[in-house]
């Protein structure tokens, strides 16, 4: 179970030791957690709600393409769900390669694909008002308002 | 029958998680304008679909049994 979905808190070790193995020489861990302030905007907490079994399926596709990309890689996911505070983590991620500066690479390419083709989504809570919030990246990545096509299956 | 599912802002729209209908035969664009109007979703056209787990296009046929998700751009990380 390298890729899940979490109610509970997230261990962040044990996440890390899925990816150990004899031939890396590097595991580097990315750990996502709820910010304060967006744009000066003083957030209270967030939801975080997912569509389990695809968002689960979808972690194991960014798996599967990391490894393709980075022969000998080995990746772990854990995304919460439910409400977080500030500070609390939403989300760690731990790659494995030989080589260190793949580890980086790979690391940073899972957090973004996340952001892509991960069904999960953040309710932010504010002091005055709440929503869900949409295209995170505020880039034009879902100009139809889908992920391209490319990004569906390669 | 086929299972529809809403999520975020479409299930707070929809007043419900999930609903099932008679949609076989349909294609995905069909069933968003059905919905669209039974269920008075803003914008469910722009909206990207998955039929069992995976993202589908709005011209995929519907069969019986499936389960159809529509998914509002993704905010996880």
């Amino acid at each position: 179970m390298n890729f899940e979905i979490s109610k509970e808190p997230i261990n962040i070790q044990a996440v890390i030791d899925k990816v150990v193995q004899r031939e890396a020489g590097a595991i580097t861990t990315f750990i996502g957690t709820v910010r304060e302030l967006t744009h000066g905007k003083k957030t209270l907490y967030l939801i975080y709600e997912a569509y389990e079994s695809m968002a689960v399926r979808k972690l194991e596709q960014i798996g599967q393409e990391i490894e393709e990309k980075w022969p000998g890689s080995m990746v772990a996911i854990s995304h919460r769900v439910g409400k977080l505070d500030i500070t609390d983590v939403a989300v760690v991620i731990a790659v494995s390669t030989p080589h260190r500066a793949d580890a980086y690479e790979a690391n940073r390419y899972a957090i973004e694909r996340i952001k892509e083709i991960v069904p999960i989504w953040k309710k932010e809570h504010w002091e005055d008002g709440q929503e869900w919030i949409g295209n995170q990246k505020e880039t034009v990545a879902y100009p139809t308002g889908k992920p391209e096509e490319a990004d569906l299956n390669d | 029958m086929i299972k529809v599912l809403f999520f975020a802002h479409l299930r707070d729209e929809a007043g419900q998680e999930s609903v099932e209908v008679e949609a076989a035969g349909k294609s995905i664009a069909e069933l968003k304008q059905e919905l669209a109007s039974a269920y008075g979703i803003q914008k469910l056209d722009a909206v990207m679909a998955a039929v069992n787990e995976e993202f589908a296009d709005d011209d995929e046929v519907i069969k019986e049994g499936d389960t159809v998700a529509f998914i509002p751009p993704v905010s996880g990380g």
